[in-house]
């Protein structure tokens, strides 16, 4: 008899579509309907690290930006530590470490204010440069693309860093570096995410 | 009771059953589709943790599209419905007390949604969004109407099947999944260049839910099944240094 592997296929993706925002930020599509939103505040008010803003807008393939898109951010505290219970650490009370964003409608800007998130161990014991997790869904995107938000203050660690160095093209590297820069004293970091084309941001398949 | 999952690496996704990212038909794809190849990576602990939801973040009748924007003694109009099933991973073990979001056009294909200029009419006592937790088995159920077919600028006589939008976080980050429902018998299925995005037959069955008679609560509302699968994770029989060592 033939041995069979009796496993499940994965649901299909399908794309957002326009109105997500309906379902997973119902404030923006012009209702209210929830007690409250989930994803406006990433890391509480306990939370430990330098607060940091980071903006950017999302760009297609002809250079115009993106105005429906939904970004979701998952990062570690300061300590480099996930508010997962598989992380028997813990973290600061409040601290959830995931975000959800929605673009401006007219002009296609996000943001998003956090603390600037602490190396995280990577696999062989390789430490990675600090990072947030970034998701992506919008109209015409089949399956939420993924990427990484790194900081150009963390040069070396970033140099170190073992999945940046997964990228053979040097020069990808640089589209995951967000820049900081000051604004009343407050860090903000600019990550602006090119879809397709001339400086396409690196998306993985995690 | 079924163990829960063993920490470990995801199963690699398999991006043939999934629509690609360029699909010509679906014309908004051909702008937002990466020109590049995506960079494969091995799980490390970004993506095998995700955030956890609990109780506190959504109240019990957030699954009930009847009532959540209905005036008080008023209902929205259109065909009631249950929709309801499972949320397991490629194991087919349950995902318990995981958030799952639904959005949905109305029976009209109206969304309540600023950006929606259509035709058809806004539903005074429907809203179209809807959240719940999975329960210990990985159960979750919703309350709503049937969403009507709406027309959309892709070709210019382009309809959507009714569909319910799906989003399911699972464990891990890395499980993160958006699809959308459709109804079984539905002859906008198959014209669909969304639905025509899934290269295999067999996924798309996937995403058509069932008529599920045993399900209905009789001279009330009749029911859909629907199940949803989230990527496995290998137990960790061999360790291959996911951390520390």
């Amino acid at each position: 008899m033939r041995q069979q592997l009796e496993y499940l296929k994965e649901t299909p993706s399908q794309t957002a579509g326009p109105y997500v925002h309906i379902g997973l930020a119902p404030g923006a599509a012009g209702f209210e309907i929830y007690g409250q939103e989930l994803g406006w505040d990433i890391v509480g008010p306990n939370a430990k690290g330098e607060r940091i803003r980071v903006e950017g807008v999302v760009t297609d393939g002809t250079g115009s930006p993106v105005k429906d898109v939904l970004l979701e951010a998952w990062q570690a505290n300061a300590d480099g530590i996930y508010a997962h219970p598989e992380h028997p650490d813990e973290v600061e009370e409040g601290f959830r470490g995931w975000g959800r964003v929605i673009t401006n409608f007219e002009t296609g800007e996000w943001g998003f204010d956090t603390v600037k998130p602490g190396p995280v161990m990577g696999r062989g014991g390789q430490m990675m440069a600090p990072h947030v997790n970034l998701w992506i869904v919008a109209r015409g995107i089949n399956v939420g693309l993924n990427t990484r938000i790194y900081f150009d203050d963390e040069a070396a660690a970033n140099a170190a860093d073992p999945v940046l160095n997964v990228i053979e093209w040097e020069r990808r590297r640089a589209t995951l570096i967000a820049k900081r820069e000051l604004r009343d004293g407050l860090a903000v970091y600019r990550f602006d995410i090119r879809l397709q084309g001339e400086d396409e941001t690196v998306f993985f398949d995690i | 009771m079924t163990k829960p999952p063993q920490p470990g690496d995801f199963y690699q996704r398999d991006r043939r059953w999934h629509p690609p990212a360029l699909s010509q038909d679906y014309k908004t794809s051909v702008a937002r589709s990466p020109k590049f190849p995506l960079i494969s990576l091995e799980n490390t602990a970004s993506e095998i943790t995700g955030p956890v939801f609990g109780q506190n973040d959504i109240n019990a009748t957030d699954n009930d599209l009847l009532n959540n924007f209905a005036q008080p003694g008023e209902s929205p109009i259109g065909e009631r419905i249950i929709v309801h099933g499972r949320v397991l991973d490629e194991n087919a073990r349950p995902i318990p007390n995981t958030l799952v979001e639904i959005w949905q056009a109305n029976a009209s294909g109206r969304y309540r949604h600023k950006k929606d200029t259509y035709l058809g009419a806004l539903d005074p006592n429907f809203g179209g969004c809807g959240r719940t937790l999975t329960d210990e088995n990985g159960c979750y159920h919703f309350r709503t109407v049937k969403p009507g077919a709406y027309p959309w600028r892709n070709w210019v006589n382009d309809w959507r099947p009714a569909h319910i939008h799906v989003s399911v976080f699972g464990s891990g980050f890395a499980q993160r999944l958006i699809t959308q429902l459709y109804f079984e018998g539905d002859p906008l299925i198959a014209r669909c260049p969304i639905v025509n995005t899934i290269p295999d037959p067999a996924a798309v069955e996937m995403l058509v839910a069932r008529i599920d008679m045993n399900a209905a609560i009789p001279l009330d509302t009749i029911a859909y099944r629907f199940d949803i699968v989230l990527r496995g994770r290998r137990s960790t029989l061999f360790e291959n240094r996911l951390e520390g060592n």
